[in-house]
């Protein structure tokens, strides 16, 4: 890790809120669909956003990227090399509707090579926009019927604050997936990730 | 290929097969000591990225944009090492863009948007100032009397049937990028007593990496506003305020069409680690 810019190397800019009047630039049609509707064993990933006052926060954007079910990357930077999975973007976007809620049709990641010979359960990186969120916020969507791969999760398994932080990164399985609420602030506060 | 020490990860860019990963698999250590920062030489070794974008991102709090205040955590962010996804990211392409995404002042009947025509163009970085090539930029804006193209904008001045405020475009092989659009106006917001937003457009930018995500604002030269927006001082230095600011271009001015204007953007760079050398 390293907080300074290296003599003769440039700072990167800053970063600024997307705002309350993101969406007709941001929102597209596909957005939510990081696999096509109809895609087998799809599932739908979903939840609400709430600010430190416990209101749903209706003007964010949620973004999404992940592994696809073999845990690879259509990437070239992932070493193992890039691997592509029909019609699978690995990517969503999607804003909160009135009442914070956000839903997206994706394929269940499968675990990570982590640190050290770790696997990483199978989990979903995830980015909040806001207005009032004047930088990017990153999270993570964790399975909650991956008990053992949680349980090995070199993440999970760093987190301090123990079983009330590891929570707050758990989806719940629901019918055709899973859910799980963003708290920006209060007693249910997210984990969030400084990367 | 940045693998080194154990081999978890074969490094012909081919591996991955299901037998491979159960090898993987059964290193794990259930229960161990927690091996999130791997040091030199142990494991599975990703190109991380450098975590300058600490010093110039604005804090989480900052009471004055009233919007943070309940709106931030207060836990502190916990450190991740990156890992292979946050190494990685949407390489998302052309399909994105269409032919005329990058011209936000002619709409699709033709119609042509009033106010202050610009020609915005500038390059996208890393931190060691190679070019980002073939990346997604996209764009929105205020119209030129300060009126977003969004329901809950009810700042009394006029919408321009014309102008919607969004450009999207591909960086070429050199990184650069270029919209056509027009200069957007100040408009007022609820902040605090006579509060004025300066003249600005968003930009979003994914790079290769999640961690390179940035969503910010590019602002005007002399902007009066300056002193009086919170959000644009939420930034604490003023040398990296600065960068958020475009360059008037004499250069890219077209006679009797537009104002140049260029601003740069500069993601993330490379954490420089021994095997970098040693492979490139």
């Amino acid at each position: 890790m390293s907080g300074v810019t290296p003599e003769g190397a440039l700072p990167p800019t800053p970063s600024q809120t997307v705002g309350p009047y993101f969406s007709f630039g941001l929102e597209w049609d596909d957005g939510p669909f990081a696999v096509p509707e109809g895609t087998p064993g799809a599932i739908r990933l979903e939840g609400r956003l709430f600010d430190g006052l416990g209101h749903p926060v209706k003007d964010a954007l949620i973004e999404t990227w992940q592994a696809d079910p073999d845990g690879r990357f259509a990437h070239p930077d992932d070493p193992r090399g890039a691997v592509e999975w029909d019609s699978f973007r690995g990517f969503a976007r999607v804003p909160v509707d009135d009442d914070g809620h956000w839903s997206i049709l994706t394929l269940k990641p499968g675990p990570v090579p982590g640190p050290r010979g770790s696997i990483q359960a199978p989990h979903v990186a995830v980015s909040v926009l806001a207005r009032g969120v004047l930088t990017r916020l990153a999270t993570r969507i964790y399975f909650g019927d991956e008990e053992e791969a949680n349980a090995a999760d070199p993440v999970l398994s760093s987190l301090r604050g123990g079983e009330a932080e590891r929570r707050t990164l758990i989806a719940v399985a629901v019918e055709g997936g899973y859910r799980l609420d963003i708290h920006l602030q209060g007693p249910d506060e997210t984990v969030f990730f400084a990367i | 290929m940045a693998t080194h020490g154990n081999n978890e990860v074969d490094d012909k860019g081919e591996g991955g097969t299901r037998e491979h990963r159960h090898a993987v698999e059964r290193r794990a250590e259930p229960g161990a000591v927690s091996p999130l920062w791997a040091g030199p030489g142990e494991g599975l070794i990703v190109p991380g990225y450098r975590r300058d974008h600490e010093k110039v991102d604005p804090p989480g709090d900052f009471p004055a944009y009233r919007g943070t205040i309940s709106r931030h955590p207060k836990r502190p962010l916990v450190p991740i090492p990156d890992m292979l996804t946050e190494v990685t990211g949407p390489l998302l392409g052309e399909d994105r863009v269409g032919e005329s995404d990058h011209d936000l002042t002619v709409d699709a009947a033709g119609g042509e948007a009033q106010g202050q025509k610009m020609l915005l163009h500038g390059r996208v970085l890393d931190g060691d100032g190679r070019p980002i090539r073939n990346t997604l930029v996209e764009i929105w804006q205020a119209n030129a009397a300060g009126r977003y193209w969004h329901a809950w904008d009810n700042h009394p001045a006029p919408l321009d049937p014309h102008f919607e405020g969004v450009g999207r475009c591909m960086t070429d092989d050199q990184g650069r990028y270029r919209f056509i659009t027009i200069r957007p106006g100040s408009y007022p917001w609820g902040n605090h007593f006579n509060a004025w937003r300066p003249a600005h457009i968003h930009f979003s930018l994914f790079g290769r990496a999640f961690t390179q995500r940035l969503v910010t604002q590019m602002y005007f030269p002399g902007d009066p506003m300056f002193d009086h927006d919170p959000i644009f001082n939420s930034v604490r230095e003023a040398a990296d305020r600065a960068r958020l600011i475009a360059n008037f271009d004499w250069e890219a001015t077209t006679p009797e069409w537009a104002l140049g204007y260029r601003f740069d953007i500069v993601l993330r760079g490379r954490e420089s680690t021994p095997f970098e050398e040693q492979d490139s």
